[in-house]
């Protein structure tokens, strides 16, 4: 089964104190750490499992820059077979619906038979792989919690619904599916891992070589467009309880029962 | 003498009917022995390298102290005596076997030396020696199947009980002693004149035999001589060939082990002997993932484990239920050995052994505290084992989640916790703090003379940096030249090395070392043992380093640091030796001392303390792992303390803070018992001269109180 997982690299939400430029219209970017969108590195290590058992090759590609390399290695270290950047200047700026129209151009030139998202980007909108589905007028399933693969043209797939319950599906493919975290358990990439992938050349695509009118992308052509960025100011709602431990035991036993969160 | 002569004639020829009976014992059980041992030294040849042919002196010192002085024994008073007593026996009865099996084949045989009256003193002692032998193995026998020592009980997770081969083996050893000493007393009773008692090794096993015997016909004795003769040569050759296959294969492989042992504290074998660092890239596979993946010492000590459980009893992981117990890392690591090298057939290699011997969470436990190899006899290696089944496993990518994290921001940031740089000195610099005392940060124009070395969880946990803080105001009072390097420190990566991460570890190492060399300071001070550790036995051409409690016990001899008496006469204080600072590093004395003398201070010790300190629970990538635990290790521990009577547990590593504190509160302890560090109790007590300095002193528990 041939796999395309599509990734994306964010700074990372836990090794970073995220502040706003003076601007005030994005994050100050100047000391931050960035790494795998962490959903995305679980459909990696979801689409590894699947390969281990029923063979083929996984794919990892993202759109961005240089930098963005950085983590196409570290999939590759984790085992991916190949990852390949998509980058052109074209591509600045593009919304969702730009990233999906470049995808779908890339998925074209290939043959997979499924493509996994992570459920979303830390820093995005859980878009491109509804969008990406629909445009490649493939069957699409968020939220995926397990998948089973049935035989060489259905997978059974299990998906996170209100309130922990799951739903279980079979779904025709090629299909996208993305991937929720806690599907598996991600293997541990060492900086070892890295360096032993840090030579493979790259594969690097733009506009001309994926056929991608640059006027239906990037940032002329988004249509959702990003105006202001701020911190939310804290608001009241939280509650301390000061009596002694176990008049706090039972008063936090009965706040979670009454919000629903203890049966 | 007459009389002995015709015995003897007598005695010659009862054993010539056996000569060529004896001899093909003799070759049978000589060449079973040899095939056996060949077989059992197969995989050892195709172990991993392990260079310990050097300090030929340094090694017969461990001979002579942990081998032939049974130096651990005592640790375990009943136990001990006993291993003791059978161990010498066994020293004295050597050279007597031998000559017993000559005898066999030549029966005029007497061992160069050991004719006449030597021979007489050797004989009175060997069947003493006979004696209390087999009194030892009746007593052992007593002691296992009656008292059952809990220490011997194998869970039945680890498979069956090892206490029917025990008594087995135990009972061997008492039938040899009984068949050599029937030997011995028949013919004796056949060299006395009738009715005539000689006076040698009374009350001995061979006396009571032969007092017994006196009045036998000689046809008998001969009878009994023969039979006792070949009793003990079978038994004798049964024993030689049946321990290698079991616990007591110890009686001819500790000799070696002792030898070969490790000898130098604190530092960790590095992943590929013989393989630079620079080279390392190159080493296709990091750490044990097989068993031919270990080293043949780590083989030779597997099949030199006697089995005695003295590791796990001292094991903190083992005490509160985690799945590991050192005792089954070499058992089930030996019995891998046997059934995958065969005595007939081929090697069978290649199975991981993690997923089948061992689980992962069963390697994750170790904190490495170094109990269980402080504990054995046989000097048998534990941390080297773990640390490279874990290197194994992160070379697979088997790292728990929730050691993932940590490890990934120790790459991208330099610290576990995933916060900036630019706030490793924030500790140092609130205002509050600077006015009392200022830590500068060492660069280009800021030199000094002692760095203090931080580490991570000093700069960085809102807790523990008081510590840093107290820590700076003692170099400050002591007059110390010193500075920190702030953003340039990172993590020192101590125990990233022990969970295996040994790339991570080295780019860690070379950022500080370039940093501590850049910084130009000569000697290094931190209040971290785990640090202190590192760059003590990890780092390579750093500076001297020193932990705060070794200078602060230096300054209180030169009088630079004076105590003003406890506040609180009724507090009864403990130390907890930190693993990395007492067991690791053998600074057992110097914080004991600092104590000692501060005014009014009443000091108690735990049961558990020195060289068997009583982790707390791990420090470094411990405090991110979520072990399957029935307790805390720390809440053992501060049931110790209290035990002992104390309500102030005083330590000096942060870590143990840590694990201490939160102890101390699902104890059930809060408000009745404290933990502080050696800084803390130093920086509050220290009697400050001028007054604007005594006013800040007495400001000072209201910092550790809030701690609390």
């Amino acid at each position: 089964m041939e796999i395309l997982v599509c990734a994306r690299r964010v700074p990372d939400t836990s090794e970073n104190e995220i502040e706003l430029n003076s601007a005030g219209n994005d994050i100050e970017r100047d000391e931050l750490v960035y790494s795998i969108n962490e959903p995305d590195n679980y459909a990696v290590e979801e689409a590894l499992q699947i390969a281990g058992k029923a063979g083929g090759q996984v794919t990892v590609v993202t759109v961005g820059g240089e930098d963005d390399e950085e983590i196409l290695r570290r999939e590759m270290a984790m085992g991916a077979n190949q990852g390949v950047l998509i980058s052109d200047d074209a591509f600045q700026g593009s919304d969702g619906k730009g990233i999906a129209t470049i995808l779908k151009a890339f998925v074209q030139k290939g043959k997979y038979d499924l493509i996994l998202t992570g459920v979303q980007a830390e820093d995005g909108g859980a878009q491109v792989g509804g969008m990406l589905a629909a445009m490649l007028d493939y069957p699409f399933a968020a939220l995926v919690n397990s998948i089973e693969v049935l035989d060489g043209k259905k997978l059974k797939i299990g998906r996170e619904i209100a309130g922990g319950n799951r739903e279980m599906n079979e779904i025709d493919l090629p299909c996208v599916l993305s991937i929720q975290t806690g599907i598996n358990e991600p293997r541990y990439v060492g900086m070892r891992g890295i360096r032993a992938v840090a030579s493979v050349p790259i594969p690097t695509h733009g506009a001309s070589d994926l056929g991608v009118d640059p006027r239906a992308v990037g940032e002329s052509a988004a249509k959702v467009k990003r105006v202001d960025y701020f911190v939310p100011t804290l608001g009241k709602g939280a509650e301390m309880l000061r009596g002694s431990r176990e008049e706090n035991v039972d008063k936090v036993l009965e706040l979670v029962a009454a919000k629903g969160g203890l049966k | 003498m007459l009389e002995g002569i015709h015995s003897d004639a007598r005695l010659a020829s009862w054993l010539v009917q056996g000569h060529a009976l004896f001899l093909f014992l003799h070759l049978l059980g000589v060449i079973c022995f040899a095939y056996i041992v060949s077989q059992r030294l197969v995989p050892l040849l195709r172990a991993e390298r392990d260079p310990r042919f050097d300090r030929p002196l340094a090694r017969l010192g461990k001979v002579f102290k942990f081998w032939l002085g049974q130096w651990k024994h005592p640790r375990y008073k009943t136990a001990g005596t006993v291993h003791l007593l059978i161990f010498a026996g066994f020293i004295l009865l050597a050279m007597r076997a031998f000559t017993v099996l000559i005898v066999g084949v030549s029966p005029n045989f007497v061992m160069p030396g050991l004719s006449g009256e030597a021979g007489h003193v050797y004989e009175v002692a060997t069947d003493y020696a006979a004696t209390v032998v087999f009194l030892c193995m009746v007593f052992a026998i007593v002691r296992r199947t009656v008292f059952k020592p809990a220490r011997y009980e194998v869970p039945a997770k680890f498979g069956k009980a090892h206490k029917a081969d025990a008594i087995f083996l135990l009972s061997l050893i008492a039938i040899l002693m009984v068949a050599d000493s029937l030997f011995e007393a028949a013919k004796a009773a056949a060299q006395t004149p009738p009715g005539h008692v000689a006076f040698a090794a009374v009350l001995s096993l061979p006396w009571l035999l032969k007092v017994s015997l006196v009045s036998v016909s000689l046809p008998t004795l001969g009878g009994l001589c023969f039979a006792g003769y070949l009793v003990h040569e079978i038994v004798f050759y049964f024993l030689l060939c049946y321990r290698p296959f079991g616990i007591q294969f110890h009686v001819e492989t500790s000799l070696f082990n002792v030898y070969f042992s490790k000898l130098d504290r604190g530092t960790l074998k590095p992943v590929k002997w013989g393989v630079s660092d620079e080279h390392l890239d190159r080493v296709k596979s990091f750490g044990v993932k097989t068993f031919e993946d270990f080293t043949w010492k780590h083989m030779l000590d597997f099949y030199s484990c006697a089995d005695c459980g003295r590791c796990s009893d001292n094991c903190p992981a083992n005490a509160v239920g985690r799945p590991l117990s050192p005792r089954f890392i070499t058992i089930k690591a030996r019995d891998y050995a046997f059934q995958h090298n065969p005595m007939f057939g081929r090697w069978k290699n290649g199975t991981p052994l993690i997923g089948s011997i061992y689980s992962d969470d069963e390697i994750w436990s170790c904190t490495t505290c170094g109990a269980c190899e402080e504990e054995c006899p046989l000097l048998v290696e534990y941390i080297d084992k773990i640390v490279d089944l874990r290197r194994g496993m992160v070379d697979e990518g088997l790292v728990p989640q929730s050691m993932q994290k940590p490890l990934k921001a120790l790459n991208s940031r330099g610290n576990p916790y995933g916060k900036m740089e630019k706030k490793k000195a924030d500790w140092a610099n609130a205002t509050d703090f600077q006015q009392i005392c200022q830590v500068k940060t060492l660069d280009k124009k800021n030199g000094a003379d002692t760095l203090y070395f931080v580490d991570s969880i000093t700069s960085f946990d809102d807790r523990m940096q008081s510590i840093g803080r107290a820590t700076a105001k003692i170099l400050d009072h002591v007059g110390e030249n010193f500075g920190i390097l702030g953003a340039a420190e990172k993590d020192s990566g101590h125990d990233v090395r022990r969970f295996g991460e040994e790339t991570l570890f080295m780019a860690l190492r070379d950022h500080n070392t370039d940093a501590i060399k850049a910084s130009g300071v000569t000697r290094i001070v931190t209040a971290d043992p785990h640090a202190y550790n590192a760059l003590k036995h990890d780092y390579k051409d750093v500076p001297p380093v020193e932990h705060i409690s070794q200078v602060i016990a230096r300054e209180v001899k030169s009088g630079k640091i004076e105590f003003r008496p406890v506040d609180d006469g009724a507090a009864v204080y403990t130390y907890h030796d930190p693993c990395y600072l007492g067991r690791h590093n053998q600074v057992y004395d110097d914080p004991r001392d600092v104590l000692d003398a501060i005014p009014g201070l009443k000091r108690v010790e735990m049961t558990r303390s020195r060289d068997r300190s009583f982790c707390c629970g791990g420090g470094g990538l411990m405090l991110f792992y979520e072990p399957k635990e029935e307790q805390r290790i720390g809440v053992k521990r501060v049931q110790m303390a209290a035990e002992a009577g104390a309500n102030v547990i005083v330590t000096a590593c942060p870590f143990c803070m840590v694990n201490i504190e939160d102890a101390i509160k699902v104890a059930g302890f809060e408000g009745k018992m404290t933990a502080i560090d050696l800084t803390e109790l130093v920086d509050q007590q220290i009697a400050r001269e001028s007054t604007a300095v005594t006013k800040e002193a007495a400001e000072v528990p209201q910092e550790y109180v809030t701690g609390r």
